[in-house]
């Protein structure tokens, strides 16, 4: 019984796509904001595979996801940098690699985040969103077009 | 250098050169106060006070019309269409077709900036939230310019609660661009905010103290704010520490001969009315100061000078 599901649970994570996107190396614990950002929910009806703390060279220990037959927008690619600065993203085509690129943050983040403070005006009933510039050193900062506080990693994944 | 037609939303949004400007223009204004003058005959201010703040409004409206303009707009949001639940963009967009320049106070941060997107007239910020209030910023700059001839070089002390106060935000700012020693002091629970210090670092030299007198003959100005008490979650905690942060003429007695005690107004007892009659004491012209650096600065946004 034991190397049956050895075997099925290896399979699982071998599976390969046809058409699709692989995101590699994302931080390990931050798959799901990647999910959340990209809008996939899981009831859309294509197959998503889902990889958490799995062991990497490169990081230690690192996240994985691979979606069917979705391609993503240069806005998404951007916008995973925010939360996954060190993710790859490999677009397949019949099996293979066509492309593959690092994720790199965009300079202004646009209707996807809420500002975390709470005298913000963007979170009155003025007709305005919040926009963030992002602010790239050891990590990545935003900050609040409106107010000027400023966000850090932690404060975007807890959106997420 | 052309100001005409530019928003003054944050001190941050200026440079050392364009500061420079303004102070140099207050200090022509300075001279030319007495006259009667009417470089904005015509122009009208809308002032939006969406909080209350009768000191700021009365700088602004006889700025405007010592210059020969007008004022129309509120300060009593109860009063207001605010009260109805119009939006500030609304707001806005309504009363910049009855006026060139448009002045507005309001309790969330980032209102100002918004307002200016939307208006297409200029907006100055006299104060957002709990960050900004540039106009303050420049007029304590006038103030120490206008007395020490320079602000390069200065040992400067903030005293108070430089946690919550938006003066000291924007004032710290201010002083980023120029070559001073600043010496902050607070009890430990009001140090600056951690972003503010960050920001600025890098430019200023920074000392934090929680006892004035361990500066105080170093400082050539001294800037004070108050401490209210509602910021100490402990009562007990205030009354410990509040008698160390007044300041009386013993506090002063080992002070250099020039140094200036500046305030924001208005006081309550952190500094003791001993205190006014010393020649330190410039917080009352510092009020003048305020009104000429808003003379200055309108006149240069609407292109009068
Ligand atoms: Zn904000």
């Amino acid at each position: 019984m034991e190397s049956v599901s050895a075997v099925v649970s290896e399979e699982l994570r071998v599976e390969k796509i046809r058409d699709g996107t692989v995101i590699d190396h994302i931080d390990a614990g931050t798959a799901l904001a990647v999910l959340r950002i990209l809008g996939i929910t899981g009831r859309e009806g294509y197959v998503v595979s889902l990889l958490m703390n799995v062991s990497s060279k490169k990081l230690g220990k690192k996240d994985m996801v691979k979606v069917e037959g979705r391609e993503l927008s240069p806005t998404e690619v951007q916008e995973i940098a925010l939360v996954a600065p060190n993710a790859t993203i490999n677009i397949i085509r019949n099996f293979k690699v066509l492309r593959k690129e690092r994720v790199k943050p965009p300079d202004l983040v646009k209707d996807l985040l809420k500002c975390p403070n709470p005298a913000c005006v963007t979170n009155s009933p003025e007709p305005v969103k919040a926009v963030f510039h992002v602010e790239v050193s050891d990590g990545v900062t935003l900050r609040c077009y409106h107010c000027g506080i400023l966000m850090e990693k932690e404060d975007i994944l807890k959106q997420f | 250098m052309e100001l005409k037609g530019r928003d003054i939303i944050s001190i941050k949004d200026f440079t050392r050169e364009e500061v420079d400007h303004i102070l140099k223009t207050a200090g022509k204004v300075d001279h030319i106060l007495g006259e009667n003058l009417r470089p904005l005959s015509g122009k009208f201010m809308g002032l939006l006070f969406f909080e209350p703040s009768t000191r700021t409004r009365l700088s602004f409206e006889a700025a405007m019309k010592r210059m020969g303009g007008g004022v129309i707009g509120f300060s009593e949001p109860a009063v207001s269409s605010v009260k109805k639940g119009e939006t500030l963009a609304d707001t806005v967009r309504t009363v910049e077709n009855y006026a060139d320049i448009l002045v507005i106070r309001h309790p969330l941060e980032g209102s100002a900036k918004l307002a200016a997107d939307f208006a297409s007239i200029p907006v100055i910020n006299a104060g957002s939230g709990a960050e900004e209030h540039p106009t303050q910023a420049f007029l304590d700059l006038y103030t120490i310019f206008k007395e020490k001839g320079s602000v390069d070089g200065l040992n400067i002390g903030i005293l108070g609660d430089l946690r919550y106060g938006r003066t000291v935000h924007s004032l710290t700012y201010a002083l980023s661009l120029y070559d001073v020693n600043l010496y902050l002091v607070s009890p430990p629970e009001l140090r600056i905010r951690k972003e503010v210090l960050q920001a600025v670092r890098n430019r200023l030299r920074v000392k934090e103290f929680s006892r004035i007198e361990d500066v105080m003959p170093e400082l050539d100005v001294l800037y004070v704010t108050r401490i209210q008490r509602e910021r100490f979650p402990d009562p007990g905690e205030y009354e410990r520490i509040k008698g160390a942060y007044r300041i009386d003429k013993a506090a002063l007695e080992k002070a250099k001969e020039d140094l200036i005690v500046m305030h924001p107004l208005p006081r309550v007892d952190e500094i003791q009315p001993e205190v006014d009659e010393t020649k330190h004491a410039l917080y009352f012209k510092q009020v003048r100061y305020g009104l000429i650096t808003r003379m200055a600065l309108l006149g240069l946004v609407l292109g009068a000078f």
